[in-house]
């Protein structure tokens, strides 16, 4: 229990002092997962509405695999990506192992699945809705997928902030690619794994602590300027 | 709303890795950056030579794969068979010595096999198979596990067959002794690790001393055949300056609760005395 009153402490003093490293790691663990997440968003998104509105051979094979690979391994989605990018593997000429750009492909891979996965779920009882109106209105597939992606867009935020989720909290898999390379590639998380490797049990708490006071504030700002959960709206 | 977000994301991921000046990467073990001589190292190093050091914190076995792969300039490890190993591959140039500490054998304070009035290292290991008392290993086949491997090996024991309290954990140093103090079992640590740690529990420090417990530090420039990126000049740089007086002082300099852990111990050329 000490620990935990400990790592409460050391999260005030960390927050109230405005401890430069801590800001330092957490801007670059949201400079990285937000990046992750953009991209994600970008490839899944348009993805989980295109599995939604076009019937296809093995659309029911790629929707399982998209669910199955929710729970992809971080670590060994490092391990591969590790493999890839170094010096010794097919991309180790781009030299981006050990970059926070290395650190934000592993983290696509890992929350891609989730998010068209969750994304898909939603957009397929959108589309139940609205499929006879725009096969009446005789839209074009572009204009289908665009519909369903604005009307549910607050379904997707949903699917966003679950992959904004996994991505922040994760620590395998950046550890490999990242190697938590002080004032270059660590991470709140890495760093936090670092503290208990030393056994300074408050202070990995106390960014722990940080870690999840950041995780709330950011789905609070992005329910706060998608203007979600008001009067008005539904 | 949500496109101003999402081109604000993207432009984060595009404004990125600047700001690069001087930087080499070097593997070493969990041991070094644990024992806190890391950060009294890294901005001397800086001062002195300009060279902005990345470590890259991992076990042995890890490290050198890294640099086998390229994917480091320089290694700095503890396991001498496999320094030498990754000598004769070719991976490195060469292996110079820079320092050593010592392992010392930690358990819980009530001392259940008794090897805290062991006459040799080998002695107190006899002592904690016998008793069949929890003993915690690193299992990961770092430098530390290997050393500990290599007392087992010199009672004529082998951990697998060893019974149900011989604990490989497969961890770094500190995670191991979280797993000790948690179970309140015998672990071999290095001294630095040790004196460094925030989570003692009830273990203490039951004994240590003999030479065959000494950790030999070596610094490895990775080969620069591997490819153009290997900034084999930084690491001659730094090898110059891990072996000079500047180096010395602060090694032998770097203390913690009133005891020095790492004993400088490189030879040095007339040229890195002409360094400092």
């Amino acid at each position: 229990m000490t620990d935990l009153w400990g790592g409460l402490y050391a999260a005030a003093r960390l927050l109230i002092t405005l401890d430069p490293d801590l800001i330092e790691i957490a801007l670059r663990s949201l400079r990285v997962t937000l990046s992750a997440l953009a991209i994600a968003c970008v490839i899944a998104l348009p993805l989980a509405a295109l599995l939604a509105v076009r019937r296809f051979r093995l659309r029911r094979a790629t929707i399982a695999i998209l669910n199955a690979l929710m729970g992809l391994p971080p670590v060994v989605v490092g391990l591969v990506v590790y493999v890839l990018l170094s010096r010794a593997g097919p991309l180790g000429v781009l030299g981006l192992l050990f970059t926070p750009t290395a650190m934000i492909i592993a983290q696509v891979i890992i929350i891609v699945p989730l998010v068209a996965s969750i994304a898909h779920q939603s957009l397929r009882e959108l589309w139940a809705e609205y499929h006879d109106l725009l096969i009446s209105l005789d839209t074009t597939q572009r204009q289908r997928i665009a519909t369903l992606l604005w009307d549910g867009r607050r379904s997707l935020l949903t699917a966003a902030l679950a992959g904004f989720g996994r991505a922040i909290g994760e620590v395998g898999a950046i550890m490999v690619v990242g190697g938590n390379i002080d004032h270059a590639t660590r991470v709140m998380t890495t760093a936090i794994a670092l503290e208990t490797g030393k056994g300074n049990f408050a202070l990995a708490l106390g960014l722990g602590f940080v870690l999840i006071a950041l995780a709330i504030a950011v789905n609070l700002a992005i329910h706060w300027l998608s203007r979600t959960e008001r009067g008005q709206q539904w | 709303m949500l496109k101003h977000l999402v081109s604000a994301a993207i432009a984060t991921v595009l404004i990125a890795p600047l700001a690069h000046a001087e930087a080499m990467k070097m593997a070493v073990t969990t041991s070094f950056e644990n024992s806190g001589l890391a950060e009294v190292l890294l901005p001397a190093i800086k001062e002195d030579t300009g060279i902005d050091v990345q470590l890259l914190v991992v076990g042995t076995g890890q490290a050198l794969r890294l640099g086998e792969a390229g994917d480091v300039d320089a290694v700095l490890v503890h396991s001498k068979a496999a320094e030498e190993k990754f000598v004769a591959d070719g991976d490195a140039t060469h292996r110079r010595e820079i320092m050593y500490n010592d392992f010392v054998l930690i358990g819980p304070e009530d001392d259940p096999a008794g090897i805290a009035e062991s006459e040799s290292a080998p002695a107190a290991f006899k002592a904690i198979a016998e008793t069949e008392a929890p003993f915690v290993s690193r299992g990961d086949d770092s430098g530390t596990n290997k050393k500990e491997l290599s007392l087992w090996a010199a009672i004529g024991l082998k951990p697998d067959a060893l019974g149900d309290w011989y604990k490989p954990v497969g961890a770094g140093m500190g995670a191991a002794l979280n797993t000790a103090a948690g179970i309140d079992a015998y672990i071999m640590s290095d001294r630095a690790s040790w004196l460094n740690f925030g989570n003692k529990g009830d273990l203490a420090l039951l004994y240590s001393g003999d030479p065959l417990l000494f950790n030999q530090y070596a610094y490895l420039p990775v080969n620069p055949d591997k490819g153009d990126h290997i900034r084999n000049d930084l690491a001659q740089n730094l090898e110059e300056w891990l072996t000079s007086d500047r180096a010395k002082e602060l090694i032998d300099g770097y203390r913690i609760a009133d005891q020095q852990l790492f004993t400088f111990n490189a030879e040095q050329t007339d040229a890195s005395q002409a360094a400092e």
